[in-house]
């Protein structure tokens, strides 16, 4: 089950996997607003109103229960807060989340049952999930049917958030987290963040940091006033960019380290040119699925650009610590001593068996295929899997009269997020940023395909070329911030953030589309 | 599903044709009309929304029938419908002769200029043709009518033969043969021809009414018009011993009887259906009536004049094999048998009588030669291009669909009631020890009277002759083709050998389709022989290099030795001319390939034409 993903595209060599999963005889079943390429992949293709997940999830749990699918034992036996779920799913009829999801009432039942009685099913999402309001409660609401259902901690079923990019696990496995240290320890835990201490040879401020939005609201506040920006491009991946280059410009002092001068490293007052992590530096990354790999250093940087360790190493010089030299593998194994999930993986053992997955105790252990195993085992290891009887709270941006088309935002294919990586070789499938609409919208408004139109929500306002796709349904307009130099989309986007996990909801706004006025009658 | 479409949208007519095969489309996105309110929101997708990619050429025989050619629009919807790809679609369009892919006249006059008709005056009944309606695929009549040269349509006791197709809401056919200029414009017409009803069957069977035939017997007679007439005649009791004594004791008569497949390979029948019998399901029975074999008719012969019998033969066969579904593949150029095996088919069905057995589907071939090989026709009824597969593994491991397959040509089948019947060791004391049973010839070309034959296996190649009235034309034997164009020719002094698998071996021929075609001393033999590597150039699918490449440089070897210009001297393009042989025998993956050069080979070895002496 693909949910508020559109691997097709986003995922595409993930998605020859599954392709080679449906050759087999596998079902699959997409979940999105829009019937995308992956949707056309799928037996079925459900396409709920943006934002409205948690009453399609509990659907789903209301039905598999109220057909007896669930897996009594797996519940009983691993799981907490039944009682709280079934009360909170009670509501959710088929009749009901038809009304409010769109979906009609069929097709939910068979996903329903198609989900509950699969011998084995894996549940996947992206950012049509994580880009809400309520990022986590959508995330919860699939949770809860993994739970209900036993599709989880078993090979072959299971949750997969897949990721944006090779090694955004790396990233949180490494400790980029305001509230953990590496591998998952929590920051606030004494005994974990002492052990740190010990060895770092220094003081871990016992608090939890601020994740993105936390930093754009303290930098509000005045709280925040030096940036230090390592690989990433928030003047165009944020949404309401208009608020978010008014903040960064605001800041006393910004550092922006990439390969490549994005927009925020324009108005940086200090860029450190950086050497690509996957091709000219020494060190690891770890995919969605929890597998750790070693990259190499296969090309020579262009002068100039030096390896993000060493401008660490150097940065901590000025500061008056000396590191020594950096030296990859040393830091590895450095880090093997204080993570111990990653303890058994040396850098021998992770190029003999070409990575390996996490948690990987000691130098005998395999790595896992896997997680969560122990909620089958009997008895039972460690905590209950708590189910969470979250409610669904419809997206901000209400539509009215005024905005009344729901406006998405995704990816294409042949692009990349704000287009700093893709944006530097040409593709035969690109055309530039466009509004999509439905063919419907489209003669209603009376517009041609590519004929530019101004897009306005609450907060801004761009001009783009529409192009029909009859993927759309009237009334659903979708577009993407891979151009933000032709069509600045994140103008119109809303930063309702997630107080969870800090992300906005650049799934759901409210907008307008206006035929642009020709100028002779002006 | 990846599907790039072209902008060409369907008309009308096209979608009716479509939607006659499948039924009218259910949403948009399966090519309906777009409805906003029942179909934003949810749709099917995938291979489960297809009804199976193998109705493909079924739906675009119902197009080229109702509409006369397979537009880009047509085939956008019938993609969509099924969910192919439309380039995949248009490779399997393109792939079979009697589809057009371009606007031509409804009615086509398919006009046989291959070696039986050529023998029998051809060439003049085109010049004919090429007076009066233009030339070849031009259209004529006010544009109504086109005609096209064709290869061999199995009419060849009747030769020349013609068939004329009509495309419409009813599509409709006729067969002209032996043809006239007065009997095509009749059927250009539309105007009933004499050539399709029973006396006509019988025609094709000179020994009608012996009292020794056996797999001919009802060939032609009132009782092979009914079930009913049928089972008066005898018809049925196979069936019922196979019900009533079980698969197993079928397939042991089968073994007993030394039955070995007659579509050319002789593969011991009863070996292939132990082997799928054993197999688990779900598994399938495919009678192979794509009889394309230049020079070959019988299995028509046998559909068309005794179709109960066949279908009986199918079911006892799934049902020793447990079978779940069974395929007859008959040749698009085979219309009437394709009438009378469904009308055969549905009156089994109607009776109850396939209930114990399985479901038989007939599915129409569309003009390729290439489509009588086994795994070409699996992949025919898949809705592939009809391209062999590499074997192993063979059709009893991964045949149809996948699964264990059951193919036996139809004369194998027909033998079937009659084993049962009189026992598989009385079967197998018939004929020769290597070679029971009784055996089809199919004899055309110059003899007196053409047609099917029956005898015992151990008649020479003279006896047939003589059977068949003897040479006519000028009397003066130069050549007999035996074996059909992948076969040899024989040389007057041969003639002795009797055609046997084991004796044909000898001689380093094959009994193949069971062919014998002598040509008169009139003939000029390299004009056959050009004729035949023209065949295999245009039936050669094109997937494999040795014979793509291969069929065509055998063409314009002997189009140069015939014209008296070759490259170099004769002898060199003499050695060429074996040395391509040689690389088609070894390196091809079908038997196209391996056989696209025996008759040439056989000729020139044989006799002094194209610059040799024989040798």
């Amino acid at each position: 089950m693909l949910w508020g993903s559109n691997a097709r595209e986003t995922h595409p060599i993930y998605f020859h996997h599954v392709l080679k999963g449906i050759r087999n005889g596998a079902s699959l079943y997409v979940v999105d607003p829009r019937r995308t390429s992956s949707a056309q992949w799928a037996d079925r293709w459900l396409g709920i109103d943006v934002g409205t997940d948690i009453p399609l999830a509990h659907a789903v749990g209301r039905e598999i229960l109220q057909a007896g699918l669930e897996n009594r034992w797996f519940i009983d036996h691993a799981t907490s807060g039944f009682q709280q779920y079934r009360e909170a799913v009670q509501p959710w009829t088929l009749e009901r989340a038809e009304s409010v999801t769109g979906v009609p009432k069929d097709s939910i039942r068979e996903l329903a049952r198609a989900y509950a009685a699969a011998p084995t099913a894996q549940l996947c999402w992206t950012l049509g999930i994580t880009e809400h309001h309520n990022a986590v409660d959508n995330v919860r609401a699939l949770i809860n049917l993994a739970l209900l259902t036993g599709h989880v901690g078993r090979y072959g079923s299971g949750l997969c958030p897949l990721r944006g990019q090779n090694n955004v696990q790396g990233g949180g496995d490494m400790g980029a987290l305001p509230d953990r240290l590496t591998g998952f320890q929590h920051l606030e835990n004494d005994a974990l963040r002492v052990k740190f201490e010990r060895t770092w040879n220094c003081v871990i401020p016992p608090q939890s940091g601020w994740h993105l939005s936390g930093m754009f609201d303290a930098m509000e506040r005045g709280d925040l006033n030096t940036l230090y920006v390592l690989g990433e491009n928030p003047v165009s991946s944020e949404a309401d960019k208009n608020r978010a280059l008014r903040l960064l410009r605001g800041l006393d002092c910004l550092v922006v380290q990439d390969l490549f001068l994005t927009q925020t490293a324009e108005i940086a007052h200090v860029v450190l040119p950086a050497q690509a992590g996957w091709v000219e530096s020494e060190g690891t990354v770890t995919s969605s699925e929890r597998k750790v790999q070693r990259v190499r250093r296969a090309v020579d940087p262009p002068p100039g650009a030096r390896d993000d360790m060493r401008i660490l190493f150097d940065l901590a010089n000025r500061l008056g610590h000396d590191w020594g030299e950096p030296d990859a593998e040393a830091l590895w194994d450095e880090l093997r001593t204080l993570s111990p999930m990653h303890a058994g993986m040396s850098y021998e053992r992770l190029e003999r068996l070409g990575g390996i997955r996490w948690p990987c105790y000691d130098e005998s252990h395999p790595g896992e295929l896997f997680l969560h195993g122990r909620l089958w085992a009997q008895p039972r290891i460690g905590p209950r899997a708590p189910f969470g009887p979250v409610e669904h709270r419809p997206p901000v941006d209400a539509l009215d009269e005024e905005f009344p088309i729901r406006l998405t935002t995704g990816r294409r294919l042949d692009s990349y997020n704000t287009g700093v990586q893709s944006g530097l070789y040409s593709s035969p499938l690109r055309w530039g940023e466009t509004l999509d609409i439905s063919p419907e919208d489209g003669r209603r408004h009376g517009l041609a395909e590519f004929e530019e139109v101004r897009v306005t929500s609450r907060r801004g306002s761009v001009v783009a070329p529409v192009r029909f796709d009859p993927g759309l349904r009237p009334g659903l307009a979708f577009m993407t911030t891979h151009f933000p130099d032709q069509v600045d989309t994140n103008r119109l986007t809303i930063d309702a953030v997630d107080p969870k996990s800090g992300t906005a909801e650049f799934k759901a706004s409210a907008i307008r589309i206006d035929k642009m006025v020709p100028p002779k009658a002006l | 599903m990846d599907l790039h479409f072209t902008p060409d949208t369907p008309t009308e007519s096209e979608k009716l044709a479509v939607d006659s095969v499948l039924g009218p489309a259910q949403s948009r996105w399966e090519g309906g009309e777009r409805s906003e309110a029942s179909e934003g929101q949810t749709s099917r997708g995938g291979f489960r929304s297809s009804p199976g990619r193998d109705l493909l050429l079924p739906v675009l025989h119902a197009v080229n029938g109702r509409v006369g050619w397979i537009s880009p629009g047509a085939l956008n919807y019938a993609s969509r419908r099924l969910q192919v790809p439309p380039a995949e679609a248009y490779g399997v369009a393109s792939f079979y002769d009697l589809f057009a892919l371009s606007r031509r006249p409804p009615v086509v006059a398919r006009v046989c200029d291959d070696i039986a008709c050529q023998a029998r005056g051809a060439e003049e009944l085109c010049d004919r043709l090429e007076r009066s309606l233009g030339p070849a695929s031009a259209g004529a009549r006010g544009d109504n009518a086109t005609w096209v040269r064709s290869p061999c349509l199995g009419l060849c006791e009747r030769a020349p033969a013609v068939l004329v197709t009509g495309s419409g809401e009813t599509p409709w056919n006729r067969v002209v043969a032996p043809a006239g200029a007065a009997g095509i414009g009749a059927a250009i017409g539309g105007r009933p021809t004499d050539s399709c009803d029973l006396q006509a069957v019988s025609n094709s069977v000179p020994q009608a009414g012996s009292q020794s035939l056996r797999l001919l017997r009802r060939v032609g007679s009132a009782a092979s018009e009914t079930l009913e007439g049928y089972q008066r005649d005898g018809g049925l009791a196979a069936l019922e011993l196979a019900l009533a004594k079980g698969g197993g004791w079928v397939l042991d008569q089968v073994e007993a009887s030394g039955l070995v497949g007659r579509g050319g390979a002789a593969f011991p029948t009863g070996r292939k259906w132990r082997a799928v019998a054993s197999a688990e399901g779900p598994k399938y029975l495919v009678c192979n009536a794509d009889e394309s074999e230049p020079g070959t008719f019988k299995d028509r012969v046998l559909m068309e004049g005794d179709p109960h019998a066949v279908v009986e033969a199918i079911a006892v066969a799934a049902f020793a094999t447990g079978c779940d579904r069974a395929y007859v593949y008959i040749r698009g150029e085979y219309p009437r048998a394709a009438e009378r095996m469904q009308a055969a088919i549905s009156s089994f069905e109607q009776a109850g009588l396939l209930a114990p057995c399985c479901p038989i589907e007939i599915r129409r071939g569309a003009g390729a030669y290439i489509c009588g090989e086994e795994t070409a026709l699996f992949n025919s009824i898949e809705g592939y291009r009809g391209e062999p597969r590499n074997k192993p593994p063979y059709p009893t491991q991964s045949g149809l669909f996948g699964r264990p397959t059951v193919v036996n040509n139809v004369e194998t089948l027909a033998n079937v009631p009659l084993i049962l019947q009189r026992g598989g060791e009385e079967f197998a004391a018939v004929g020769t020890r290597q070679s029971s049973g009784p055996k089809l010839f199919c004899l055309s070309g110059h003899v007196s009277k053409p047609g099917v034959y029956e005898t015992e296996f151990g008649v020479t190649v003279r006896e047939l002759i003589d059977l068949a009235g003897g040479v006519s034309g000028t009397g003066r034997l130069q050549a007999v083709l035996v074996g059909g164009a992948a076969g040899a020719f024989l040389s007057p002094d041969e003639l002795e050998a009797p055609f046997t698998f084991e004796g044909m071996r000898a001689i380093g021929a094959a009994v193949g389709s069971a062919v014998v075609m002598p040509f008169d001393d009139s003939v000029d033999l390299s004009r056959i022989l050009l004729r035949i590597a023209e065949f295999f150039r245009e039936e050669s699918c094109g997937q494999c290099v040795p014979c793509r490449v291969g069929t065509v440089r055998q063409t314009e070897l002997l189009e140069r030795l015939r014209s008296g210009r070759p490259l170099g001297s004769v002898r060199s393009e003499r050695l060429l001319l074996k040395e391509i042989s040689q690389v088609m025998r070894d390196a091809s993956i079908c038997g196209l390939g391996h056989t696209a050069s025996s008759a040439v080979d056989s000729a020139l070895a044989r006799f002094p034409i194209l610059g040799g002496g024989a040798q």
